[in-house]
């Protein structure tokens, strides 16, 4: 995709919550929330510890339904779901705390992200030959393309148990990534990392975006990383918003400097 | 001069002349591999000439010219190896480039070397590249293999490789005569023509460019095959530097020359399994890669069940006393040999097949002196490992080991076609149809090497022992001298000192001092994993170098150096006084050793001066040290530490030597 066309892409709105609440009994985790995301964007959602980050990823993913407010994925209002339902749309996620299969492959590990695309019966994987074949075989090389992408072939049939943290991560993202997704939510992609590790992730991040076109939101509390990413950032304080915009307007926000810093009182 | 004759007398004197000829006598024969996607692709002799002369006609078109230049920089690809023999087609010459250089080493060579064209791998280099392409006025076009990331750059001067056989399928469907006029050109080169450019890896100082003609690689090639009966069956993997003589010649020369298979790996971490699948028949690789090898070994047979290190333990015994023999063909017992077929089954042959070594035919090691128990492991196991001696400005070989001669400390008889002869100071000098051209601009340093009568000054000390075999010890610059005037050859003793598996890497100091000093780096996997055996607690590299425990087995090793070199005669003197543990790894990054991972002495020394004055400091016992080191990011940072010295207390001279001396 050429830079003048993602521009374009840009205008759309993939996603829109508007005034969204969401409370557990008497605790109120989100606050009449509004923004959107943009096709294409990297949208980055920032705040303070508890501040509803992972809530609000949650609510966009269909785990959490929040008592309040509408969402518009892909121009259709959205009604309460279950999250696979929201994966059959296009939504993957990484999780803050790695969950993948510790004990299967790096390879059955990303090809266990292809599960919606199968769409060939049980009965016929038993047997194996024939269509599920057929159909294993293009997976598989959907799979090696990510593998590929992500240049984690030396790792391909080591369980991930065995890997260190940095790389599942990687692997995680693999597996998100393997259901093609048109909005990646990553929930702190980065926690845990060194530089380096840091520095890959970012790589891949911006090339997944670039090169697939996917629109991606994160979470995320490195604010170097945050900053260079993202192309809008939405700022969240106990439950609510308190900025939204570019990198720069965000940096020299008032608001978000006294809930990061502190204010004297 | 005479190269590959083919039956009908017609001369291949140029590698694209060898293409033509193997696609035509190997045409359906696998020529290259690589593994994409998981899956090992194969090209045809063929189909490899199929590509290599759309390749041509698209350079062409994009304005290459004969005698233009073409920095190769990359991972060992198929497509990188194609253009050798694409830019060759034209009359240009490939300079194949250290791929892990950061941009400013790049842009040495590049420079030099006038680089009009840039073929590279992948965003990575295209971006140090692009990042120098100010300094570059001479560079026209950089061609990348792999476009990821590459879609949104100004694609004005900058193509994909498949945009570039597009445009040459183009110029051959538009003119029909332009394959021939390609053909045409091909036939007019001639094996005196240049080559290639391979730079020096600058180990001391900037550089070089060794010009080297077709013929050199040639007939180098030609005589290796010959050497070890290599054929159009073998199997190789390239994994090794394409800018490396020993790459060019292995993966390149010998190749077209014999008509084998080159695989290329899938990555670079993945090498170790690439290998196990692929099987080389034929493999190269300097002693570290055997080293780390055989430590891998060694840590996992530690890990294993008491049954499986008891086998290994015992099959290991009977392969240390009688392997080596039964490989050298000596006569050994009935029982032994029984002993050493069970063994195989059990041991030897799984171990081989773990380390993708089942099939191997002939190894060579080289650039380095290699341990001599690690040498006899692999021989032992059946494993037919040679040493060569050779350099870029030789075309590679100098000495090569026979079958049935081969010592650990040698390096063996002059190579076939290859004169030696030793210069008053010790120096190697030889003469052989691989020596190099000249230094690319560079005609003093052409002089003082290259003599008029062909002989090359190699810049090795070095003498034949009773069997003619040469024993190459040093650089004959850096033979010192302590104060007293004994004599020290610092990497022999370094080399001593490498040889423990729990050192990585020793710099041996003492020319024009009192006595002999050495840093050490501790060997990570190894160190570690007694650490972890032995219950010694750390948290970083820092930490277990400093550990106490870990300079005592240091201490110990240095000791038994000295002990060796004590019974070594005129060496006693060069024993080590004094030692010290660095608290960070030696790097290429920080310029302390070379790409081909060679120590530079020197400038270890400047950088370490604190820690050197030190070591020749006898009250000292402790020094503070902080040094600027460079991240693989290329970020600089600084690193502190208090390094400890110790001492070490003299061997003496062992009882027969002491007789020798007074006679």
């Amino acid at each position: 995709m050429n830079v003048a066309a993602k521009d374009i892409a840009k205008g759309q709105n993939i996603l829109e919550i508007d005034g969204i609440s969401l409370s557990f009994g008497g605790v109120k985790a989100i606050r009449d929330v509004s923004f959107d995301v943009k096709k294409g964007e990297i949208r980055a959602i920032i705040g303070p510890n508890g501040a509803g980050k992972t809530s609000m990823l949650n609510v966009i993913n269909g785990f959490y339904h929040p008592q309040e407010g509408t969402i518009n994925y892909k121009g259709a209002k959205r009604h309460d779901m279950r999250p696979y339902v929201a994966a059959t749309q296009g939504i993957a996620r990484t999780f803050q705390n790695v969950a993948l299969f510790a004990g299967m492959s790096t390879l059955d590990n990303i090809m266990s992200g292809r599960m919606l695309k199968m769409k060939v019966s049980l009965p016929w994987h038993f047997i194996r030959f024939g269509p599920a074949e057929r159909e294993e075989l293009e997976h598989r090389e959907r799979v090696e393309h990510i593998i590929d992408f992500l240049e984690i072939q030396a790792i391909r049939r080591t369980p991930v148990g065995r890997l260190p943290y940095g790389l599942q991560k990687r692997v995680e993202l693999g597996r998100a990534l393997a259901m093609e997704p048109e909005l990646l939510l990553l929930d702190e992609p980065m926690a845990g990392m060194n530089l380096e590790e840091k520095e890959d992730m970012s790589r891949y991040i911006l090339d997944v975006n670039d090169q697939f076109g996917t629109t991606i939101a994160l979470i995320e509390h490195d604010m170097g990383v945050v900053m260079d990413l993202s192309d809008r950032v939405l700022v969240l304080d106990y439950g609510e918003k308190i900025a939204d915009g570019t990198p720069d307007e965000i940096k020299n926000n008032q608001n978000v400097i006294d809930a990061y810093l502190g204010v004297a009182h | 001069m005479a190269a590959a004759k083919a039956p009908e007398g017609a001369v291949y004197d140029t590698f694209p002349k060898l293409l033509l000829r193997n696609a035509s006598i190997y045409g359906d024969r696998p020529a290259m591999r690589e593994k994409d996607l998981g899956i090992w692709q194969t090209w045809t002799w063929k189909e490899v000439l199929e590509i290599v002369r759309r390749y041509a006609l698209g350079l062409k078109k994009l304005g290459l010219k004969p005698g233009d230049k073409v920095a190769i920089i990359g991972d060992n690809r198929p497509r990188l190896y194609w253009t050798f023999a694409a830019v060759q087609s034209l009359g240009a010459i490939p300079v194949p480039s250290y791929q892990d250089a950061v941009a400013e080493e790049m842009v040495y060579v590049l420079k030099h070397a006038d680089a009009a064209f840039a073929i590279v791998e992948d965003q990575e280099q295209v971006d140090k590249v692009l990042s120098v392409s100010d300094q570059l006025p001479k560079l026209k076009k950089v061609i990348y293999d792999d476009d990821r990331g590459l879609q949104e750059y100004d694609h004005k001067n900058l193509h994909g490789f498949e945009q570039v056989i597009e445009l040459g399928q183009k110029e051959m469907d538009k003119d029909p005569k332009a394959l021939e006029r390609l053909d045409a050109g091909i036939a007019k080169g001639k094996g005196t023509d240049v080559g290639v450019f391979l730079y020096t890896s600058g180990t001391t100082g900037q550089p070089k460019g060794v010009v080297l003609s077709n013929d050199n690689i040639l007939l180098s090639a030609i005589n290796g095959n010959a050497f070890d009966n290599l054929d159009e069956t073998e199997e190789v993997l390239a994994y090794l530097p394409m800018a490396w003589v020993g790459d060019h010649v292995f993966s390149y020369g010998q190749s077209y020359t014999a008509g084998f298979c080159v695989s290329c790996p899938e990555s670079r971490d993945t090498i170790n399994d690439d290998r196990r699948e692929i099987g080389p028949t034929y493999f190269f690789a300097p002693p570290r890669v055997f080293e780390i090898l055989l430590t891998q070994i060694t840590v996992n047979m530690e890990d294993a069940g008491a049954l499986k290190r008891k086998m290994y333990s015992y099959f290991m015994d009977v392969a240390k006393r009688s392997g080596e023999k039964i490989l050298n063909g000596e006569s050994v017992s009935f029982m032994e040999r029984l002993k050493y077929q069970l063994g195989e089954f059990f041991v030897y042959g799984p171990l081989k097949n773990q380390m993708g070594m089942s099939r191997l035919k002939v190894g060579y090691t080289a650039g380095e002196a290699i341990g001599p128990e690690i040498f006899s492991f692999y021989r032992s196991l059946g494993l037919n490992l040679k040493q060569l001696y050779g350099q870029t400005e030789a075309g590679i070989y100098v000495t090569i080991q026979p079958d049935g001669e081969i010592r650990s400390d040698t390096v063996g008889p002059p190579a076939p076609d290859v004169e030696i002869k030793i210069d008053k100071n010790g120096e190697v000098l030889y003469r052989s149809p691989g020596v190099f051209l000249e230094y690319y601009k560079n005609k003093a340093a052409t002089r003082s090497t290259k003599t008029k009568d062909g002989w090359v000054h190699s810049g090795d000390a070095g003498f034949f022992d009773d069997e003619g075999h040469l024993r190459v010890i040093d650089r004959a610059k850096d033979v010192g001298k302590l104060k007293d005037g004994t004599l020290i050859p610092p990497k022999y003793i370094e080399n001593k000192l490498k040889f423990f598996p729990n050192i990585q890497e020793a710099v041996a100091f003492g020319d024009g001092r009192e006595y002999c000093t050495a840093f050490i780096n501790i060997d990570l996997t190894s160190v570690s994993n007694w650490a972890e055996r032995n219950s010694v607690i750390y948290g970083s590299y820092q930490e277990l170098a400093g550990h106490p425990d870990v300079y005592s087995m240091i201490e110990e090793h240095v000791r038994e150096v000295n002990r060796q070199l004590a019974g070594e005669g005129d060496l006693a003197g060069a024993q080590i006084r004094r030692f010290l543990i660095l608290h960070k790894e030696l790097d290429p990054d920080d310029g302390e050793i070379t790409r081909t991972a060679k120590v530079r002495r020197g400038f270890v020394g400047e950088r370490y001066k604190p820690l050197v004055d030190a070591l020749y400091n006898k009250k000292k016992y402790k020094q503070h040290i902080s040094t600027e080191v460079t991240f693989e990011d290329g970020r600089a940072g600084k690193l502190a530490a208090d390094v400890e010295i110790r001492d070490v207390p003299l061997e003496e001279i062992p009882e027969h030597h002491m007789q020798e001396a007074a006679e």
